[in-house]
């Protein structure tokens, strides 16, 4: 059985750490790198940071809040908004990153994901979408953190962007992200039967049971979660035993 | 009492920061080198890797460095592999097109199945964390770097492809992923090499780490 993932988002603008409704609305929480810590300590197994205006500036500024998190937090991170090329990948890897997160760059120039992918292997190229409902069963490829329309179906783009060399997908939905009513299901579901790579489901992360049920009826291979960690309503360890008692491959951690 | 030093081969691909942050943190002085001389007179050295096979390969060639990583398998240094690092250190690899490795234990590179033995499709690229279970045949972990763990400790991965060590006795560890055995851990000698990231597997990966830089 495979072990689900549990990940920390961490979002940023400038030196904080923020959370929004719907990806607006942006609330200071405090210090990433103090919130970071907090969660590794707690066992989390990967974490997310998604510095939310750098792609509306075309800049990256979690290179510095990098490089002091790899001093004390040995687990895999992943970091996304404001990669627009192979340079820019390369200084976010070499600042601590294991992985890179695009989105907004990757709409406008698909090659990007097959240049990154050649370098550093498909497995250090995330897919960032974010996911907009427009019909049943119809979800719409949005950028720019749900501000931007593309045209774009998800799971056309999510064909297109794994065939150019994606080695995992973030699925953020718009709809349920910051609401605490679950994740969006359906979405997670139609997108994990299309691809072969791993799929992250975030966006809408209320209590633990909804790990469980974005894992067992949605497949997702890894749940990223904010907002019930930030605002200390649950810890990763209380998350991770509820999902053992439900049955969920978790990574055993004491 | 001065730190163990440590040398990490820099080849200016992919994340160095985190395996000399584990390292350092672990009580080693790291130097970061793309000289052959340096990685010859050295008393431990780690071998990283993150991106494509062949590129790799490339990569040691143009700066010289695969005589002398294959010298320290003669001298008996303390070589450690990680990733891309571990299957470097087999004889050849599948990846696109096959291509050499550095040959210090014999075996091949080949890719992950897409397909679980229960017959569903199964994700690749390997991304997450599993238990290190003891290799079948394999040796003992007492007085390997392995030595500080327990069986079934889980470890992060990232991978596409694995490699499969022609002699069993040279499988230290294995994961299961898709029903089957991946060669987790692989030594001979002094050289050991890890699939999973030492440095980012927490604690489980600290404790190998540190006992590098023990030995």
């Amino acid at each position: 059985m495979r072990n689900v993932r549990l990940i920390a988002r961490l979002d940023i603008k400038g030196p904080n750490l923020i959370k929004g409704i719907h990806l607006e609305g942006l609330r200071i929480i405090g210090s990433p790198a103090e919130h970071a810590l907090r969660y590794y300590k707690q066992g989390v197994d990967e974490l997310l940071y998604m510095d939310n205006v750098a792609s509306l500036y075309g800049r990256n500024h979690l290179g510095d809040l990098l490089r002091l998190a790899a001093n004390n937090i040995f687990v895999p991170m992943t970091v996304g908004g404001g990669i627009r090329s192979v340079d820019d990948a390369t200084l976010i890897l070499r600042a601590g990153a294991d992985k890179v997160a695009i989105n907004t760059a990757a709409v406008s120039n698909p090659k990007l994901i097959t240049d990154i992918a050649c370098r550093f292997g498909s497995q250090c190229v995330v897919l960032s979408i974010e996911a907009k409902q427009i019909a049943p069963q119809r979800w719409e490829v949005y950028t720019d953190n749900g501000r931007e329309r593309t045209g774009l179906d998800v799971i056309d783009w999510v064909k297109h962007g794994t065939s150019m060399g994606a080695g995992e997908i973030l699925l953020t939905s718009v709809d349920r992200e910051g609401t605490r009513k679950g994740f969006d299901i359906d979405l997670v579901r139609t997108v994990t039967a299309e691809v072969s790579v791993p799929v992250i489901a975030s966006g809408g992360m209320g209590r633990a049971e909804d790990c469980v049920v974005v894992a067992r009826d949605g497949d997702a291979d890894a749940v990223a979660m904010a907002d019930i960690l930030h605002y200390k309503r649950a810890t990763i360890g209380e998350i991770r035993a509820h999902a053992k008692a439900a049955g969920l491959g978790v990574r055993d951690y004491e | 009492m001065s730190k163990p030093r440590v040398i990490v081969i820099d080849c200016g691909i992919g994340n160095l920061l985190s395996v000399q942050r584990g390292l350092e943190h672990c009580g080693a002085e790291v130097v970061l080198t793309s000289e052959p001389d340096v990685v010859l007179v050295a008393k431990r050295v780690v071998l990283p890797g993150v991106g494509a096979f062949a590129n790799a390969m490339q990569a040691l060639q143009e700066r010289n460095l695969v005589p002398a990583i294959q010298a320290l398998a003669k001298q008996g240094t303390p070589l450690l592999g990680i990733c891309l690092g571990m299957q470097l250190l087999l004889d050849e690899s599948e990846e696109f097109v096959v291509t050499r490795g550095l040959g210090l234990i014999p075996g091949r590179v080949v890719p992950l199945a897409m397909q679980a033995t229960s017959g569903a499709s199964q994700k690749v690229p390997h991304i997450g964390w599993s238990g290190l279970v003891p290799a079948e045949e394999g040796a003992d972990w007492q007085g390997t770097l392995l030595q500080d763990n327990g069986s079934g400790e889980a470890a992060y991965f990232l991978h596409s492809f694995m490699a499969v060590p022609a002699d069993p006795r040279h499988r230290l560890a294995d994961c299961i992923y898709g029903g089957r055995r991946v060669s987790a851990a692989i030594a001979r000698d002094h050289i050991t090499g890890c699939q999973f990231h030492p440095e980012k597997s927490g604690e489980v990966g600290l404790r190998i780490l540190r006992r590098f830089c023990a030995d």
